[in-house]
């Protein structure tokens, strides 16, 4: 190491600068889930399903979401792969969990209409099907990245850009299969009432997406500030003895 | 331009060549693949018929099949990446002045090569053992099992690469290759499902399942060509 100078000391990112849009996002999504659930009792109930049809105006924004983080991960795993952009591998990883964790949301409140709409907790339906392989390939991008050794955050983000491109040859699935489950043409045929609740609940859903993921990069800057800092105290303490 | 062409050809075609011919002195991944392969379709004759006077459906035939392809060519994919990191062989193919992708299109095509000899010795004995019809339309089952194939170590040789280094490689690549070729095993199970039943009267959907395999090979071998470049390179 030779002569190093004292490393100087960086105070972390997050304590400072651009807390503007975060605090607006957080308290838009705040007012927002205390207006929603009042929105989604007052929304008309549908006449053929009845009440359970209520569980839409929650499990289609998380599914959304699921797609969402995948195409958000395979995004910033491309600028990492070919841009050594470290802020986008930051960004993938991010994403990868929360994709995790809406896809599990809507992994349980999907069945749980299903059991009432058709039944049974689960069909090897098209849609539903599609929907565990993109969560099972975002699960095996965080295994790849935790367990994957040196070259993990390469192979993940390698495995981010397979996903990217299952999910189109998912799709096509969907229309070659016979299908039981609701299309997203239902959507429209909704009827202003219901629909004004659903788009609000979409955009609700996906600004507390944005909300957590920056939390979330927030979280891994400071995280490797602080690794940093524990390096160059190390240091430190080396030169002075 | 087209010198160029053709040393990318000939170091594509030089490290399929090394592969197989490595492979043709020890028959180490033949042997062991193709025992696995049977192996698996034994275990599934143990599970499901043997004992029993039922005779299976061409759907759970087609499925047996395309399983043990699957999971035998993840020991072809392991062990012809195993052999580069032996006297740190990978060192000297990246550093040779051969393109990424010419050392891409040479590991697929000899992992293909490998793995789809193996399929030509299970496929008769799937036939024999479910007395199914595999030889009826014989030419369009190998074609699916090719695109299959070609669709599988496209993704496969990506992760091998990546995970070359990684200590637990052997427990992850099949954790991660498996999700992402489920369009692969769905195809090609469909398709080889619509070959083997004599009750489907003609042969276009199975032709669209099979032009399916060959979309999907586009796709992963255009992904694969472009993430193997930065993955290769290493940490």
């Amino acid at each position: 190491m030779g002569e190093s100078p004292l490393p100087e000391y960086h105070p972390p990112v997050t304590s400072s600068q651009n807390n503007a849009p975060f605090a607006v996002l957080l308290a838009v999504s705040a007012v927002g889930f205390l207006a929603v659930p009042f929105l989604i009792v007052l929304a008309p109930i549908e006449p053929t399903m009845g009440i359970i049809q209520k569980i839409f105006y929650f499990h289609a924004p998380i599914a959304w979401l699921l797609l969402l983080s995948t195409g958000v991960c395979a995004a910033g795993s491309i600028a990492y792969l070919f841009a050594g952009s470290d802020g986008g591998d930051r960004l993938a990883h991010a994403s990868a969990e929360l994709g995790v964790l809406f896809g599990a949301c809507t992994l349980v409140t999907g069945p749980m209409w299903a059991r009432v709409a058709w039944g049974v907790f689960w069909t090897w339906d098209a849609r539903l099907t599609s929907s565990l392989l993109l969560w099972l390939m975002l699960v095996a991008y965080l295994l790849a990245r935790r367990y994957g050794g040196p070259g993990a955050k390469k192979l993940s983000a390698a495995l981010a850009l397979f996903a990217a491109a299952d999910a189109p040859l998912f799709y096509v699935s969907v229309n070659v299969w016979r299908t039981i489950h609701p299309k997203t043409t239902v959507v429209p045929s909704l009827g202003w009432p219901m629909a004004r609740v659903f788009l609000s609940c979409l955009l609700l859903f996906t600004i507390f997406f944005g909300v957590l993921l920056m939390l979330r990069l927030r979280l891994e800057k400071a995280r490797v500030a602080l690794a940093e800092l524990e390096i160059a105290h190390e240091d430190a303490r080396e030169a002075r003895s | 331009m087209r010198a160029r062409q053709t040393t990318w050809l000939r170091s594509a075609a030089g490290i399929a060549w090394k592969d197989l011919a490595i492979e043709w002195h020890s028959r180490e991944i033949v042997y062991t693949m193709g025992f696995l392969a049977t192996l698996v379709v034994l275990v599934f004759s143990f599970a499901l018929v043997a004992g029993q006077d039922s005779k299976l459906g061409p759907g759970t035939i087609a499925g047996i099949l395309w399983v043990a392809v699957l999971f035998s060519g993840t020991v072809a994919l392991s062990r012809t990446f195993d052999r580069e990191r032996e006297g740190e062989a990978i060192r000297s193919l990246l550093l040779s002045p051969v393109p990424r992708s010419a050392i891409y299109a040479g590991k697929l095509a000899a992992t293909s090569c490998i793995m789809f000899f193996v399929e030509l010795v299970v496929t008769p004995l799937v036939g024999v053992f479910f007395s199914a019809p595999v030889a009826e339309h014989a030419a369009w089952l190998a074609l699916q099992l090719l695109l299959g194939t070609i669709g599988f170590a496209a993704a496969g040789v990506v992760f091998s690469a990546a995970l070359l280094r990684s200590r637990s490689r052997d427990a992850l690549l099949g954790a991660l290759l498996f999700p992402v070729v489920v369009p692969v095993l769905m195809a090609g199970a469909r398709g080889t499902t619509l070959l083997l039943d004599a009750e489907v009267p003609d042969l276009d959907p199975a032709v669209f399942w099979t032009r399916f395999l060959g979309a999907v090979d586009v796709i992963f071998v255009a992904v694969g060509v472009w993430a193997f470049e930065p993955v290769a390179v290493g940490e």
